[in-house]
Parts: structure tokens; sequence; C-alpha cells
């Protein structure tokens, strides 16, 4: 691709660009080495912690489950398991086999009767999935706003900060209801919702950084080379935000989790996949605490919390590397 | 630019965003499937009933005449009749907001006395172990859902052990003759204690690790050495000089967060069957009694503004070298 512009493009354009198709290997081969470099030196550093490394381990254990879901998995998550004499829905659940009692069910099943440690297994995956896509677009949507506002500074970065001030304006998990409910209750919809409402801290932190990356004597200098504004943005300020990036994206998979298993809580997840918080929907509508069914509740419970305190505490190590002050 | 035009300018920011939320919430409820109607009247009413509804909220009028009537009952605080009781919307919000203030409140000055004091603690002894887990435990309490830890405590305390109800601000058949008789019944703090305590635990996190940042900025300052020199206790340079400086940063921090609290109260009000404003929310949303869903909503959203807007002023108020431009 970079090669079909070559033959359009002026070469005083941008002086980076001036060579033959040699030379831009060359330079994305360098910019490669660069990222290479910074990257393992930031691994090194993160690994350095014991928590950090505890929590990578957990956040590996659980994305390899969610590989590897439909093999771990007894069941199907969502495959009556019996049926009551001529109800649907049964009145009572199976006990669980790891305290002893004589059924195929690991964790029981639900009074749905659904096997409970199928569906841990399964909600591994809405979980990731959330977390992940909504941390991918949280933090890229918001680090691409904050350059370009502080970049451009003036009416861009104004109008940009007022849209950023108005959303914070927006409670945050009444607002993925509301729109939950009018969008429907689906797991995309509420990526969606969350994705559109969590840029807003990313986009902030991003363009009081870049403020001041713009004033710094690199920019000046790409500036009179004549550099246009995107390889400025690209080039020179996105890689120096980077860190900044991945911390709030670490923090966004935290936050997504949680605000899904509240949602799914409520009542407002998708019907048709499961995850930890319609688990713990489902387990409150059927009076499992009353019943005292504690291998309902519980576990996903616990999942949730596992994979939530490790994003912060990745996040944290991390933050620790960005913001020296904090060592 | 002076203070009085940053003030003035704050204000009519405050309004804007005000504004764009109503205006959004009215997109919103609009876009809900099915019949555009059926947002502010009932399928059980009958067709004269609708019809004079539908009439009296504009809805027989073009789109762009329903959003200024829209804006004007917004204005003046009307949000319409509850499908459900019947109520207006006001009373309804008169009703839940009182509680989930009070439940808020209570864990909210309670997880911020105990929060601060120990990330002042854990400011000044940095390193030591104490420091270690403070940290660790603060993150754990911002890591845990809420409505998980709430859960937990209901099964454990309540359907197990017995000593603290399952759900609900007062028991079942005990009338209160006013709501001040009510908040200082021995039953209210029996109910009040659990999500309180919960809520507490979860709030609590995020005042300590600040604190325990700004303690560490603050003690690297030339004026604690002076302190030393001048022989003072440590006792006394620790809460006197320290953590009075340190304390910034709180202020403007637990201003915004007691905003996100009121506004996240959905949770734990769900769990506690809490008769608050987000519980009352979350009903509305799932019953479809829309007018009662937007005005919370905006109860919820207003306050939130409201109180970025106060952090913002208070800033500037205990700041000094604030400048406004």
């Amino acid at each position: 691709m970079a090669q079909e512009e070559h033959s359009t493009r002026s070469i005083f354009a941008d002086l980076d660009d001036t060579g033959s198709s040699d030379e831009e290997i060359n330079k994305w081969q360098r910019t490669a080495r660069l990222w290479q470099e910074t990257l393992r030196d930031h691994w090194g550093k993160l690994t350095d912690e014991l928590s950090v490394k505890l929590s990578l381990l957990t956040v590996a254990a659980f994305v390899l489950v969610a590989i590897f879901a439909p093999f771990i998995a007894t069941h199907q998550p969502l495959q009556r398991q019996y049926q009551g004499d001529a109800e649907i829905i049964i009145d009572k659940w199976a006990e669980p086999s790891i305290l002893g009692a004589d059924t195929p069910y690991i964790l029981g099943t639900t009074a749905e009767g659904f096997d409970i440690f199928s569906q841990l297994v399964y909600g591994t995956r809405a979980a990731l999935m959330v977390g992940l896509i909504a941390a991918v677009f949280t933090a890229g949507i918001g680090t691409l706003v904050g350059l370009v506002a502080g970049y451009y500074g003036g009416k861009v970065d104004d109008a940009l900060m007022r849209l950023v001030d108005f959303l914070y304006g927006m409670p945050l998990l009444p607002t993925v209801i509301v729109l939950v409910a009018v969008l429907g209750p689906n797991l995309w919809n509420i990526i969606f919702a969350l994705i559109i409402l969590q840029w807003r801290s990313t986009a902030r932190v991003i363009r009081s950084q870049a403020l001041s990356l713009r004033e710094r004597p690199f920019v000046k200098a790409a500036e009179v080379a004549g550099a246009g504004d995107w390889h400025i943005i690209s080039r020179h300020l996105a890689p120096n935000v980077l860190p900044l990036t991945f911390l709030y994206g670490s923090f966004g998979i935290a936050w997504a989790i949680l605000a899904e298993a509240g949602v799914s809580f409520i009542g407002l997840g998708d019907p048709n996949t499961v995850s930890w918080g319609t688990m713990l929907q489902a387990s409150r509508a059927y009076s499992a605490l009353q019943f005292g069914a504690w291998w309902w509740f519980v576990p996903p419970g616990i999942c949730i919390g596992l994979l939530v305190i490790s994003g912060f505490l990745i996040g944290r190590g991390y933050e620790e590397i960005t913001n020296p002050k904090l060592q | 630019m002076g203070k009085a035009s940053f003030v003035i300018r704050r204000i009519l920011q405050l309004v804007v965003t005000l504004w764009a939320v109503g205006t959004v919430l009215f997109g919103l409820f609009r876009l809900m499937p099915g019949d555009p109607t059926s947002y502010v009247v009932s399928s059980q009413m009958t067709q004269e009933a609708r019809e004079q509804i539908i009439a009296s909220y504009g809805l027989d009028q073009p789109l762009h005449v329903q959003y200024i009537k829209f804006l004007e009952n917004l204005a003046t605080l009307q949000f319409g009749q509850s499908f459900h009781s019947n109520q207006p919307v006001t009373d309804v919000i008169a009703t839940y907001l009182p509680n989930t203030l009070l439940l808020m409140l209570t864990a909210f000055i309670t997880a911020y006395a105990i929060g601060i004091t120990l990330g002042v603690l854990s400011g000044w002894y940095r390193g030591s172990r104490f420091e270690k887990n403070a940290v660790i435990v603060a993150l754990t309490a911002r890591s845990v859902p809420t409505f998980y830890v709430g859960l937990i405590v209901l099964w454990i305390f309540g359907a197990n052990l017995g000593v603290i109800p399952m759900s609900g601000m007062t028991s079942l058949g005990s009338q209160q003759t006013g709501f001040w008789q009510m908040v200082f019944s021995l039953d209210f703090l029996h109910h009040l204690l659990a999500p309180a305590l919960v809520l507490g635990f979860y709030f609590m996190g995020y005042p300590l690790l600040i604190m325990r940042s700004s303690m560490l900025e603050v003690l690297s300052e030339d004026f604690i050495d002076v302190c030393r020199a001048k022989g003072l206790k440590e006792r006394t340079i620790m809460f006197r000089h320290a953590a009075r400086n340190a304390l910034l940063p709180i202020v403007t921090a637990a201003a915004i967060a007691l905003g996100y609290a009121v506004g996240g109260s959905v949770l734990i009000e769900t769990v506690f069957a809490w008769p608050g404003i987000g519980r009352e929310m979350v009903r509305a949303v799932l019953r479809r009694d829309f007018p009662v869903a937007q005005g919370t909503f905006m109860v919820l959203a207003a306050t939130i503004i409201f109180l970025n807007f106060v952090a913002d002023l208070a800033y500037g108020y205990l700041d000094p070298r604030v400048t406004y431009d």
C-alpha cells in the first residue's frame, strides 16, 4: 500500500518518505524495533512485581478457559439437564458432586436445571469478550479524541471537551440500563453502551498529556520540517501517550466486566448467553440465598472479583512505570 | 478572567449540560421500540384517558413542538404521572430520594473518615507492611462488585445467622408517623447497618489511595523539614501540617465521587431492596413506567452535574494558587 502511494506523492510532502521502498521498509523495521524495545522494557518492569505476575497468570488462566470452554464444560450451559414431573421448571436443584452428592454435575444445577459448572466456564467467554472489546474501543476512541483535541486546541478542543463534560454528567449504570432497555438486552448492546460512555476518562487524560507534548521541541521540529498534522499525531504524539492508553485500557477491562455483571444482575442481561452477572441474577430470582445454595452464587462472584482485581493490579503496576512519582 | 466571570461561565455550562442530558433522554425514549406514545400512556388506560393524556403531553403534535414542551416541563420540574401508581413523578422522587441520600451519606461519611485516616497513615509510613496491606485492601475494596459483597453479607448474616434483615428499610408492619422519627428508630438503623457498611467498604478505597499519594507529595516538600527542625512531635507534623495540606485533592474528589455514588445507587439498593431512587429507576425501566424512569434518571444526572460544579468552585476557593483563565 505504501508503494502505491509513493508514486503519486510529492517527495517534499514528508521528509521521512523521500527514499525508495527499501528505506520505507527500513523505517518500518526501525519503528517495529523501537516498539519492541519499549514493550520489552515495560514488560520486564511490570513482571518484576509479584502481585502483577499473579494477576497476569490469573488473566491468562481465564483466557485459556474461555478459549477451551467447549472442552472444559461438562454440559451445554443453556440446556436443561432434566425436567420436573410435568412442570417446565423444576422445584429443586441437583446438589453439587464436589460435596459428595451422587450427581454428574460438579457444581450442581440451577433451579432451571442448567449445569452450574458449565455456565461458569462459558461465562468466562462473555466476561472477557465484554472486557476486551469495551476496553480496546474506549482506550482507542479516548486516545484519538484526546490527541486531536490536545493537538489542534482552540475550537476543536473546546467542542470535544464539552462533549466529554456532557458524558461526565451521565450516571454510568443508569445510562447503560436505559440504553440497553431501548436497544434491547443483548451483549453487544451492553458493550456498545459501555463504549459510548467510558471513553470520556481516557480522552481527558490523553488530551492534557497531548497539550504539554505539542509544546515540546521535537514536535516543533517536526512541524518546521513540514510534517503534516496527522503525521505528527500518529508518529510523534501517539507513541508518547501510549503507556497511558494501555493503562486506561487495563482499567477499562475491569470496569467493563463490573458494569456488565451489574447490568445483567439487574435483569437486563442477554437471555441467550450465559454471563456471571446473569447467573447471579438467576440465583437471586430463585432465592438461592435463602435456601443456602451457595454453590450457585458464590463461584460467579469469585470469578468476577478475581478477574477485576487482576485488571486493577496490572493497571496499577503499569501506572507505577508510567508515573515514576508513585514508586 | 476574574473569579466572577468564571463562576458565571461555569453556571452557564451547568445549564447547557443539563439541557443536553435532557435532550438525549428525550431522544432515547422516543427510540423505544413499539408505539411512540407508549412511553406516556399505558396500555391499560381507556381510549378516552389515553387520548386525553396524549393531548396533554402534546404527543399529537409534531416532534419539534413535543421537544419544546418537553423542555418546558423539564424546566418546571414536571415529569408527568407514573403509570404504575398514578402519582406525580415529583412525588415519587420526593419519596425515594431522601432514602437514597440517607444511605449514601451515612456510608460516604464513614468511608471518608476511615479512608482519609488510613491514607494519611499509609502515606506517612510508606514502605511499611501496613502501607502495602492498606493499598491491597483499598484495591480489593474497589474491585469486588458491591452488589456481590452485599449478596454474600445477606447470605451469611441474613439467611444463616439471622442478625440482619433480608430486605427493605423498615420492618413490615412497623408504622412510623414521620420521616425523622423513622430515621431515628432502632428498626431503621438495624436495616441501614448492612448496606451502609458494604457501601462504606467500597467507598473507602478511593480516598485512601488519593490521600496516600497526596501525602507522599506533601511529605517531600520543604516545610515538613522545617517542622522537623523545629522539633515538633511526629504526630503533630503528620496530622496538623502534612495531612491538612494533603487534603485538597480529596475535597474535589469527594464531591465528584458523591455524585457518582448517588448515580451508582442502582445496584446496592436492588440487592438490599432499599427503597431508594436508583432501585426505583430500575424498576421503572423494567416495567416500562417511562415518566418515572425519565424523572429519576434526570435527578441522578442532575446530582452528578451539580456536584461536579461544586467541586470546580470548591477547588478555586480552597486553593488560592488556582487561576481562572
